[in-house]
């Protein structure tokens, strides 16, 4: 009886541990929680760089290294974004041929209203971005839409982001399937290799922040996008988030997506969900 | 003994792979399997900018009549876009494992 009941047990847990082994294993993160997500993906960085300001991320490089910080801080005093600022400014009130304005287009007059940027439209179903909305007001007053990478988007960019700096980046994610499946996608591309140089954005800006490559000191994810847009000296001029991931895309050797492609957008929803609570501190500037 | 030697000759030279130079049905063959390859990759929206850039040369080599040139660009270029076609199979699922949880 004994022999039999032991032969019962250890077939019982001879099949129990095959089950284990062969049914397919439930991973926590297949299920769409950006909430778990953003605070998984804060908590990397907090506990990568214990030293570094939760706030000072959104200072990409500079966060970094103390010497760069240093140099950046002098800058600021006369920073090279100044002349895209008062462009922006500028062109923000003059008014279009039809006598509205940019301020006619967005709430509170589009003033300090960055940090709810990219939203997800419910009606449209898709992520919008602060640069398509610009876009978006210029065609229904008649007027043509701007390149999405730099000068004139830039500009106006550049002195929105200015009118909302300190404020927490506050991207919402509604109760709706196709916001959550948007948040999915973008943390998809996020992480999706690509390119001759398989590279993914991770690669760089997660497994990497606070290295070089080559003569650049690479940025962290975690607050990329709330200083955007960006002087880089590199490109001597202004450049927009459309622009960022066109030359990220570049430098990995993949041909790059057509700007405010759903992709980027989608990306560009992610990135800003993840770093909400941080501050926008737009326009940048960058080497 | 010297006929046996001209007869060995003249099979080992009937033997050994031809190495003529290539033309013109050579390189259309070449770059048509290229440029297919080429589209699949970008219909995956994973199109690398090198495959672009030797399909480039290759059209190039071509046109200025170098066909053994133009032949190894297309190759070069299938072979790029192949790789690209299965980095973005591969990537389907594996990008899951960089992600930060």
């Amino acid at each position: 009886m004994k022999a039999r009941s032991a032969l019962l047990l250890g077939s019982l847990s001879a099949a129990l541990v095959a089950f284990a082994l062969t049914s397919p294993r439930v991973i926590a993160a297949d299920k769409v929680d950006p909430v778990a997500d953003a605070k998984a993906f804060q908590n990397f960085f907090f506990q990568k760089f214990p030293n570094v300001t939760h706030e000072d991320f959104v200072n990409g490089p500079y966060s970094m290294n103390e010497d760069m910080k240093r140099q950046w801080q002098e800058k600021e005093e006369f920073p090279p974004y100044e002349f895209a600022l008062d462009a922006g400014k500028e062109m923000f009130s003059t008014p279009f041929k039809n006598g509205k304005t940019y301020a006619d287009c967005f709430p509170n007059g589009g003033i300090g209203i960055r940090q709810n940027y990219p939203y997800f439209d419910t009606k449209e179903g898709k992520v919008v971005t602060l640069e398509l909305a610009l876009n978006r007001c210029r065609e229904a007053n008649g007027e043509a839409p701007y390149s999405y990478v730099k000068d004139e988007m830039a500009s106006l960019t550049a002195y929105m982001a200015f009118t909302s700096r300190g404020k927490p980046m506050d991207i919402k994610i509604p109760d709706d399937p196709r916001a959550l499946a948007a948040f999915e996608n973008g943390k998809r591309y996020f992480y999706t290799r690509r390119g001759q140089m398989n590279f993914s954005c991770a690669s760089c800006h997660v497994q990497s922040p606070g290295e070089r490559i080559r003569a650049e000191t690479l940025a962290p994810a975690l607050g990329i996008l709330n200083a955007m847009p960006i002087y880089r000296s590199e490109w001597s001029g202004m450049g927009t988030t459309s622009r960022r991931f066109v030359t990220c895309n570049s430098q990995t050797r993949a041909v790059p997506l057509e700007p405010q492609s759903d992709e980027y957008r989608d990306v560009e929803y992610f990135l800003s969900y993840v770093a909400n609570g941080l501050p926008i501190s737009g326009p940048g500037a960058r080497p | 003994m010297k006929r046996s030697l001209a007869l060995a000759m003249l099979l080992a030279v009937s033997l050994a792979p031809s190495a003529r130079a290539a033309n013109e049905a050579d390189y259309k063959a070449a770059y048509a399997a290229a440029e297919a390859a080429s589209k699949e990759a970008a219909g995956m929206r994973n199109q690398w900018t090198v495959t672009v850039s030797t399909l480039a040369a290759a059209k190039k080599a071509a046109d200025g009549g170098d066909f053994d040139r133009a032949v190894a660009a297309s190759k070069e270029a299938e072979a790029l876009a192949r790789a690209s076609i299965v980095q973005a199979t591969s990537e389907k699922e594996a990008w899951k494992a960089m992600e930060i949880r």
